[in-house]
């Protein structure tokens, strides 16, 4: 794959476009599949996990999709090659640690990526930008359904697609929305918000871990039951409530502006001037300043700053990302100085180096 | 990251599960807690079996790709697609807690269209014996019994034949 392209650019997910993209970053679906006639990918062998690896690979070059893709052997990478993966959200942080043989099939627009030998032999999954659930779907059910004539999946008539877990087992599919909203954290209604969510069986995790604290005000609300309904009614779920949680955060900015306009300007420019001038910086401390920036050039509180560009930034600043650009290997100091280095020097000069 | 600690009889017991993982052992353990407490006879829901009965079902195991109950159990993970109909009548109480359902009403495989009249396979558990087929392979060329080991290729070939041969037909 050519790293050497992707360092400098980013992926759909960041492009700041399509509906609704002032608070939706991102709509991604993921679907969970696996080979009828091998053990799942914990208990196969090593030699079995190869020859699910050369199946589908081979099964999957003739598709129209899968001749579309670039192969990935995730083995063969470096450690700081599958992070800057991560970072990009075309594998998952467990495929990355994994060992064994797996892979990654990503298309060039980073829409779709194609996991081999994660928690199940496939992992379909397909991005865009704002809110566009249906569009997502619509593209992944076309590839799933070019797949399915191939490669034959397990099924079962009660059970439908099953997987190595339980809690996928069905419909295999991960609906999921990334939301910034960071007006509903300083108004300290997001903790609401989740327990509402919560009620009905929707899942909220933070822009990197699993289930981990959000960093930045970006939450990922997903769906939880995989079986028993159908795909769209289980889109419908987290798209209905989608439309509500904005109009709660343009509300709750609104409120900000008119209330204490004079405190959260001062709050941007300060976050904005710390960006600008820190001269060692961490991953979280960057996230969150990026969360108030951005929702400062939302608000018209921060000129010459599109929000594209922050959305680059909190990727570009994620630590493999700083790493892959500068070409070598940093610990964790040498990082949160080069992390500022690349922010003073974005700022100054209005992104240099982009494409 | 969920860090479980469990303490049994023979000591501790330390487990390191992701969010959905542990999910499912906590809703598998909340079901065996709730069976000691109760004295409702043994219902289909598996939750009111005595500790001998839950050591025995901890001791099932898949013919196919020989995980026990236990070891699933332990790892929140399955062993193959045969585990399913396997363990149907333990994995279905806790599959309901999970999903509130136990039946699919999503899409289904697409090329798996009849033809010629024969009716559409419910499932892909023939393809699934194939798994067992490879293992018996294994046990055949140990035992140098080599003309079973050969047939025994020639009918994983004939399965994974005739599986192509439906997909290529609708």
């Amino acid at each position: 794959m050519e790293f050497e392209v992707l360092k400098t650019s980013v992926g759909e997910w960041l492009k700041g476009t399509g509906p609704e993209s002032d608070i939706v970053m991102s709509s991604r679906v993921r679907l969970a599949r696996n080979l009828a006639h091998y053990p799942f990918v914990g208990r196969a062998s090593e030699t079995e996990r190869s020859e699910i690896e050369g199946f589908l690979r081979s099964h999957l070059k003739k598709t129209s999709v899968g001749s579309r893709l670039e192969y990935t052997n995730l083995g063969g990478l470096e450690d700081l090659d599958r992070q800057f993966l991560v970072e990009r959200q075309l594998i998952s942080r467990e495929h990355a640690d994994a060992t064994g043989a797996r892979g990654v099939a990503i298309d060039p627009t980073e829409q779709i990526s194609l996991m081999i030998n994660e928690e199940d032999h496939l992992r379909i999954q397909c991005i865009h930008s704002g809110l566009d659930l249906e569009a997502v779907w619509s593209q992944i059910r076309g590839v799933d359904e070019e797949i399915e004539e191939v490669v034959p999946y397990a099924f079962h008539g009660q059970w439908g697609y099953l997987t190595a877990c339980p809690t996928n087992v069905g419909t295999g599919i991960r609906v999921s929305v990334m939301l910034h909203l960071p007006a509903l954290v300083i108004t300290r209604q997001i903790d609401k918000v989740f327990r509402s969510l919560h009620k009905i069986s929707l899942a909220v995790r933070g822009l990197y871990g699993e289930g981990s604290q959000a960093f930045g005000d970006f939450y990922q609300i997903s769906n939880q039951i995989t079986l028993g309904r159908t795909e769209d009614e289980l889109i419908a779920q987290v798209a209905d409530v989608v439309p509500v949680l904005i109009d709660y955060e343009r509300r709750a900015r609104e409120f900000l502006l008119q209330e204490t306009e004079r405190n959260v300007h001062d709050q941007v420019s300060r976050a904005f001037g710390i960006l600008r001038t820190a001269q060692t910086i961490s991953a979280e401390e960057t996230m969150q300043l990026l969360s108030r920036v951005r929702m400062g050039v939302l608000l018209g509180l921060v000129d010459d700053l599109h929000v594209s560009d922050v959305n680059k930034l909190l990727v570009r600043t994620q630590p493999a990302h700083l790493q892959k650009m500068k070409g070598v290997d940093l610990d964790t100091k040498d990082r949160n100085i080069e992390r500022a280095r690349f922010l003073r020097s974005y700022f100054e000069s209005g992104s240099p180096d982009d494409n | 990251m969920f860090h479980i600690t469990e303490v049994e009889d023979g000591g501790v017991r330390e487990l390191h599960l992701c969010e959905d993982h542990a999910r499912v052992y906590l809703n598998q353990a909340e079901a065996d807690s709730q069976q000691e407490d109760s004295d409702i006879p043994s219902g289909p829901l598996g939750v009111n079996q005595t500790a001998k009965e839950l050591s025995e079902i901890d001791q099932l195991f898949c013919d196919m790709c020989g995980i026990t109950f236990f070891e699933f159990r332990n790892q929140g993970r399955l062993g193959c697609p045969h585990d399913y109909v396997q363990f149907e009548k333990e994995l279905e109480p806790l599959i309901a807690n999970i999903h509130g359902e136990v039946q699919h009403r999503g899409r289904r495989p697409r090329r798996r269209k009849s033809f010629e009249g024969e009716p559409l396979p419910e499932s892909t558990e023939e393809l699934t014996s194939v798994i067992g087929m490879r293992k018996e392979i294994r046990h055949a060329v140990e035992a140098e019994e080599y003309e079973r080991a050969g047939k025994l290729r020639d009918d994983i070939q004939n399965i994974l034949h005739k599986w192509n041969a439906e997909a290529s037909r609708n």
